[in-house]
């Protein structure tokens, strides 16, 4: 996948987290001496890439603890908190202030709220009654680089607050920092803003690339993933930071995972000629090729080995008969067909216990290709669910319900709205036979109309052909093109919304609206070809990957920004209520 | 030009010049009645009429009166307080009146009162005798003199913190004269008590005795310190004039008067970079200027006058005159000075001859070049415009500057651009109407953005506007902060209706960036125009901005509404939480009930902080479902004991029935069923069931061969069969009970088939068992089943009676080449049999 040579540069990322860094240290500094630093649990990760523990050292931090449950009293004289503006942080922090306060201990407290504060947060210090005894400063960390084309706000939350509760504590952070993003003189030509709930499908199937695939299987956390001990092949578990610096992971990130086992034998033989060379060397070449070359080549025999380890470690847990099956009835939701088999196949997997977050995400894809469940089904399905996986859910499914993943039909809902639609489209005459046309068809959900108005699922007559993709469709086994990515593509295509206003009206009333700059004289093309991607509630990394392959093949370059990066099953566990 | 010099004295090496500032310059007060104040740098004149101590009538009433330096009164209004002894200006024009009893008030140049402070109740006693405003680091000082003869210093009046000096030793009658230092950022004070000097400062009261100074000297009768603090002079019985540093460690000079007394009024005329230690006194009507030299300059006076020390001269008031006494530039003395071969007025000569069209103006020009002096020559031309005052004089300078540039190549324009520029915003200033005759040096002290400042505080906008612009001020420092400036005062005019001004004020401001309504409105709001406010606010195009002063006035509901609109979850919230402490709560609840955003930002606080809120909240929104959701919740996190779980439970089922959702009823009554049911359970054997779900319990009670409780359960909630038949197989094979596992197959016709009796025999490795099934197993399934008990033949045999081409190349790809050779040639033929047909 050869990339087109004009593509444009990408703006360098990185002086994003040297910002935050430099803001962090000063902020530490200004309590000077020896303190104790709590770091919420997860801002850990985060806090790993911008500044490591030496550097943390270096500015007197003495020791480190998360911030959870548990009482940990600190060793210091003075505590240093580092939290999100939630209420549940804060009130811990109060617990070990007032524990302090008990015992008659005399600290000083410092809480940092990233990436700012908020009102409430001061409302529960005065009411837990330690207003005065703590100082507080903002740590303006918005936007982490997670590689050269990922920026994560690293916020998972917001899917939730943002989405569920319509709680929008965090929207005007993601617009603040979008303003921030754009550099004064625009290396940016275009931003798109996608909220996560104009395409809940695309991240509801099983991931197949092999960064999503990674992802689903060991939970990318951060832009670095512990392989455990069936990876690495010994008992010590690997943590690796997967991105573009990784030559091998590089190559295969995008790739369909049927061919990065290919690859990457093929790449074993090759580092193996490398290996190879030493043969015939004299003892100059020798030296040479063991300061310069062995270095490079240990170093990629270590990445190739472990994700070999990897795939292997996939492999066995996704070969099986019930992966090949489940993605059989997945595609078969896709498409809209045989929808009876699927729901039984549902069924039985929620009956057997397979497991409670796939059980779901199937139950949630039947839902949404299907525009709800018929009340039968969405009946029985929930009795069954609860059965196994126990009352509770029935919160669970509220939540579901109330953000649109599963939902019920409404009885004649669908026909109605399609015939309405019609009434505005054709003369009235034309309208009885067309309803006639159409009650015969019974049902029709938005998806599969969008489905059909994009060209969602590519024709299936001829074989797909994974190893030379011819669209965006090969992320997902070549069944199906995501529908976000298929939206930016057509906005590109046409250089504007027009001509899509009926897939805008399929979109539920999510309304698009085009905010024209004007350019520049100045303005180069090749800045009007990096692209600056927004998702609002996360994106998986199977977007990612089809989008670069969009780019690829017409020379864009883009820029993912995102609350963070997700997959069905963070979405699905962010909406559990256990 | 001869005439120039007309005006010049000579003293020493250097001339002094006195010039009037305004030429029809009158003051109706007879200056010896008040007491009178100048605000430095060409600043305004305050008078208080029959202020003055002694030769008050008691009859009449004081009257302050404030004129523009250029003796325009802007303001004349009779004095109600008290007992005033001092007034001054501060740095930024504010008048302060100091009175008797220590109450020190504050009027702006237009009189109006702005505030008062008080110097301390220890004043109270012993009033106060004298008093001084200085300018400081911080702003400006007030120093007061009690009655007990203590000093009390303020550095500050906009940030007052009062200090009482220490006591000087031996003081029983006020200092023959004192005066306040800046040294180190930290005031002191220099008295003089007979011929005693003291310095005292905040913690110590230090002895002096000034350098160079005779023993005949019996006692200090006056003292002047410089305007920047850095020399002092002192006045001695014996008639002579000590000057030095005022850190009293050098010496400059010591002059000898004819002079016995003391002067009225004793002020140094010196300007930057001078090394002419000079100072004018008054005595009677004589005014006498005194530097190094033995010789002095004196003006007779006919009036009473005050001098007003400058930066760079003195300014000298009286009821008629109004004039600025300094010493000539060193430029101008290079230039005017008679005879003068200077290039600037080679150069000057030039001009003038060329204007004549006089070939002398060649002769002129070479004379300078040939001493390569052009480039000095036009710099001091240049120069010498800055410093004079008569427009028509600096116009023929510059155009001199002109005329030499033309011969010099490459001579940097910006000099003589800027002082073109600065000179033009000093006649403009200097107009009468403006009246602020400032000269080139104090402008140059005083910086541009200040006499913006200045302007605006005079309520000059559209000449700040004007010189903004001229001078390419930014608009952001510059129009913009002007606009809203004069926004502000007019929000305070009482006459004009609240609708014509937010009017007016819209029409000037428009967007122009930089203007913050809400500031306005602030403004407005502080004047009481509650109205008004809002109408500004409605301009302001940041919702976010309009909030707070909307609370401020009250306005909660639509601060909420602006809140919401802003889109700034974080002010949302802090409205809310003023209303939830401003109104009672039902009224609160209502007005969240129409605002969804911040009712269910109000509803993530309750969740965390007051579960019982939420729930009052779900109740008056009859909101049921929630309600229910609300008790499920509420029974798996607060109730730990099993009747407090069913009793919660009972509550979400009613919830759920008033909203008609009987799913959810029907499926948390099977809840409280399962619950009991585990408890007894529980109870029973001792084991843990509770909180397992459904399926987990029946087969918890599987794998314990309770297959009775086990059948009850399934019967009880009608698990499906499907479900069950799963259940019960993986349960007993789980137990490796086999026979159970046949009998059970056999107990009646599988709803899940036999593929799944398969699967778990070969899962738990039994493939013994697993074959027994594969007979039963679907035709479709078949082949599958015998490929998993590795029955190859079999499935050969089968898929070649399916004629199934598909499933016999899954074989084949599950054979080895090593041991099933028989095996792919049986397939092979059977493909062949296949493709045949």
């Amino acid at each position: 996948m050869a990339g087109r040579l004009d593509a444009p540069e990408l703006p360098d990322f990185d002086i994003l987290k040297r910002l935050a860094r430099d803001q962090l240290i000063y902020l530490l500094e200004q309590l000077p001496g020896k303190k104790d630093l709590f770091i919420e649990a997860d801002l850990m990760s985060p806090l790993d890439r911008i500044a490591n523990v030496s550097i943390l050292k270096q500015h007197d931090v003495e020791k480190l603890y998360k911030l959870e449950n548990k009482m940990v009293q600190g060793v210091s004289d003075q505590l240093c908190f580092l939290v999100r503006p939630r209420i549940a942080s804060v009130k811990h922090v109060a617990e070990i202030v007032n524990a302090d306060k008990a015992s008659a201990r005399l600290r000083k407290y410092k809480i940092i709220f990233t990436p700012q504060k908020f009102f409430m947060c001061e409302t529960v210090l005065e009411e837990e009654g330690i207003f005065g005894d703590v100082t507080f400063d903002e740590w303006a960390f918005y936007l982490l680089p997670l590689d050269d084309d990922i920026i994560s706000m690293e916020l998972p939350e917001f899917f939730r607050d943002y989405f569920l509760m319509t709680y929008e504590l965090w929207k005007e952070m993601v617009e603040d920092s979008e303003n921030e993003i754009k550099p004064r003189q625009a290396e940016i030509g275009r931003v798109f803003f996608l909220d996560r709930d104009v395409d809940y499908v695309t991240p509801m199937c099983s991931q197949v690339v092999y960064e999503g695939l990674v992802d689903d299987v060991f939970r990318i956390k951060c832009g670095s993933v512990d392989f455990g001990s069936e990876v690495t092949s010994s008992n010590k578990s690997v943590k690796v930071l997967l991105n573009s610096q990784d030559k091998v992971f590089k190559e295969i990130r995008n790739e369909h995972f049927s061919n990065v086992f290919g690859f990457l034998s093929q790449k074993a033989r090759r580092l193996q000629t490398q290996y190879d060379k030493r043969q015939g060397m004299d003892i100059k070449q020798m030296k040479d090729f063991v300061s310069q070359e062995l270095k490079n080549l240990k170093q990629e025999h270590r990445l190739l080995s472990l994700h070999i380890g990897a795939c292997e470690s996939i492999m066995k847990k996704k070969t099986k008969q019930d992966f090949q099956e489940l993605l059989k009835s997945e595609h078969a939701l896709l498409e809209g067909f045989e929808i009876r088999e699927s729901t039984s196949c549902v069924e039985e997997h929620i009956n057997r216990q397979i497991s409670p977050l796939e059980s779901l995400r199937l139950m949630c894809l039947l839902s949404l290709t299907e525009n709800g469940l018929i009340s039968k089904d969405y009946r029985s399905l929930k009795t069954q669910y609860l059965q196994s996986y126990g009352y509770d859910h029935i919160l669970t499914f509220a939540n579901l319900k109330q953000i649109g993943l599963l939902t019920e039909q409404q009885p004649g809902e669908t026909l109605t709205a399609v015939e309405s639609t019609m009434g505005k489209l054709v003369t009235d005459k034309a309208v009885g036979k067309l309803t006639d046309a159409f009650s015969s068809l019974a049902r029709k959900s938005h998806f599969r109309a969008l489905s059909k108005r994009l060209n969602l699922i590519p024709r299936t007559e001829e074989e797909y052909d994974l190893k030379v993709p011819r669209d965006m469709a090969y992320v997902f086994s070549g069944a199906y093109i995501p529908l976000s990515c298929k939206i930016i593509e057509q906005v590109l295509e046409r250089d504007s919304w027009t001509g899509m206003e009926e897939v805008s009206r399929l979109l539920n009333n999510n309304e698009f609206i085009t905010i024209e700059r004007s350019m520049d004289a100045g303005y180069s093309c090749n800045v009007q070809r990096v692209i600056l991607v927004v998702f609002l509630g996360g994106c998986t990394f199977s977007e990612i990957a089809a989008l670069r392959f969009l780019g690829k093949e017409k020379g864009f370059k883009f820029v993912f920004v995102t609350t963070a990066i997700t997959n069905s099953f963070r979405m699905l566990e962010s909406l559990l209520e256990s | 030009m001869a005439f120039v010099t007309a005006n010049w004295n000579p003293l020493g090496d250097v001339f002094y010049r006195k010039f009037n500032l305004y030429s029809d310059w009158k003051m109706k007060e007879d200056l010896s009645n008040c007491l009178i104040a100048a605000a430095p740098y060409a600043g305004p004149i305050a008078l208080m009429i029959n202020g003055s101590h002694k030769e008050r009538s008691p009859s009449l009433r004081p009257i302050m009166e404030i004129y523009s330096s250029s003796g325009n009164r802007i303001v004349s209004l009779p004095w109600k307080s008290g007992q005033v002894v001092h007034i001054g200006w501060t740095t930024n024009e504010d008048l302060l009146c100091i009175q008797d009893d220590g109450t020190v008030l504050i009027h702006d140049i237009f009189g109006t009162f702005k505030r008062h402070f008080s110097m301390g109740n220890e004043v109270l006693q012993n009033r106060v005798v004298d008093a001084k405003v200085f300018p400081t680091a911080y702003g400006s000082g007030v120093v007061i003199l009690t009655g007990a003869f203590r000093f009390t210093l303020a550095t500050n009046i906009d940030d007052l913190k009062l200090r009482r000096f220490p006591e000087v030793p031996g003081l029983l009658r006020p200092p023959t004269c004192w005066a306040v230092l800046m040294q180190d950022r930290q005031p002191k004070i220099v008295l003089a008590n007979g011929k005693d000097v003291y310095v005292l400062d905040n913690a110590s009261c230090t002895s002096v005795i000034p350098p160079g100074l005779g023993p005949q000297v019996c006692g200090f009768t006056q003292i002047a310190v410089s305007f920047n603090y850095k020399k002092l002079a002192l006045f001695t019985d014996t008639g002579n004039i000590w000057m030095g540093s005022s850190s009293f460690k050098d010496k400059l000079c010591v002059v000898e008067t004819n002079f016995k007394t003391a002067p009225k009024q004793f002020v140094w005329c010196d300007r930057p970079k001078s090394d002419n230690p000079t100072v004018v006194g008054i005595w009677d009507k004589v005014l006498v200027i005194m530097g190094k030299t033995k010789e002095t300059i004196k003006f007779y006076q006919d009036e009473d006058v005050h001098l007003v020390p400058e930066v760079d001269g003195v300014r000298i008031i009286s009821s008629s005159n109004h004039e600025f006494l300094h010493e000539v530039p060193p430029a101008c003395q290079d230039i005017f000075k008679i005879a003068s071969m200077a290039p600037g007025a080679l150069l000057l000569e030039a001009h003038k001859e060329y204007e004549k069209e006089s070939q002398k103006a060649d002769e002129y020009l070479r004379e300078i070049k040939e001493q390569n002096l052009l480039f000095e020559a036009v710099q001091q031309c240049i120069e010498a415009a800055g410093n004079e005052y008569e427009p028509e004089m600096q116009k023929s300078l510059l155009r001199a500057a002109s005329f030499g540039k033309c011969f010099i190549s490459n001579f940097p324009p910006d000099t003589f651009v800027k002082m073109a520029r600065d000179l033009r915003v000093l006649n403009a200033m200097r107009d009468y109407i403006i009246g602020i005759p400032l000269t080139y040096p104090q402008y140059k002290q005083l910086t541009i953005e200040i006499l913006i400042d200045r302007l605006i505080l005079h309520r000059l906008y559209p000449l700040a506007i004007r010189i903004c612009k001229y001078m390419k001020i930014s608009e952001l420092q510059g129009a913009s902060r002007i606009l809203a400036h004069w926004a502000c005062y007019k929000v305070q005019q009482k006459d004009e209706p609240d609708d014509s001004i937010a009017r007016a004020i819209n029409h000037k401001l428009g967007d122009t960036p930089g203007i913050s309504y809400s500031e306005i409105a602030a403004k407005a709001y502080e004047c009481g125009r509650i109205e008004l406010a809002i109408k500004l606010l409605e301009y302001e195009p940041r919702s976010g901005e309009q909030v707070p002063l909307l609370l401020k006035m009250k306005r909660s509901q639509l601060a909420l509404l602006k809140a919401i609109e802003s889109g700034d979850s974080d002010l949302v919230y802090t409205v809310v939480t003023y209303l939830k402490n401003e109104m009672n709560r039902g009224d609160f609840f209502m007005t969240l009930q129409n605002q969804p955003v911040a009712l269910s930002l109000y509803r993530q606080f309750c969740k965390h902080q007051e579960p019982e809120t939420l729930k009052d909240l779900f109740n008056q929104d009859d909101n049921h479902q929630e309600l229910g959701n609300f008790y499920v919740r509420s029974s798996y996190s607060n109730e730990t004991t099993i009747e407090g779980r069913v009793a919660a439970l009972q509550s979400a089922v009613d919830e759920y029935n008033k909203a008609k959702n009987e799913f959810a009823a029907k499926i948390t009554e099977e809840q409280i069923k399962l619950l009991r049911y585990q408890f007894r359970l529980q109870k029973e054997s001792g084991k843990t069931y509770l909180d397992l779900s459904l399926h987990d319990t029946v087969q918890a009670l599987l794998l314990d061969s309770k297959h009775k409780q086990a059948e009850q359960l399934y019967k009880d909630f009608k698990i499906p069969d499907k479900r069950f038949w799963w259940l019960k197989i993986s349960a007993l094979a789980e137990k490796q009970d086999w026979e159970e596992l046949e009998k059970f197959s056999k107990s009646k016709k599988s709803p899940i088939g036999y593929m799944p009796f398969v699967e778990i025999c070969v899962k738990h490795r039994n493939r013994y068992e697993a074959k027994k099934y594969v007979a039963k197993v679907s035709p479709e399934q078949k082949v599958k089943g015998y490929i998993m008990v590795g029955d190859l033949e079999q499935a050969v045999e089968t898929a070649t009676e399916r004629k199934n081409e598909n499933e016999l190349n899954i074989i084949l790809s599950k054979c080895t080449a090593a041991t099933d050779q028989s095996i792919v040639e049986k397939i092979n033929r059977a493909k062949a049999q296949i493709l045949k047909k």
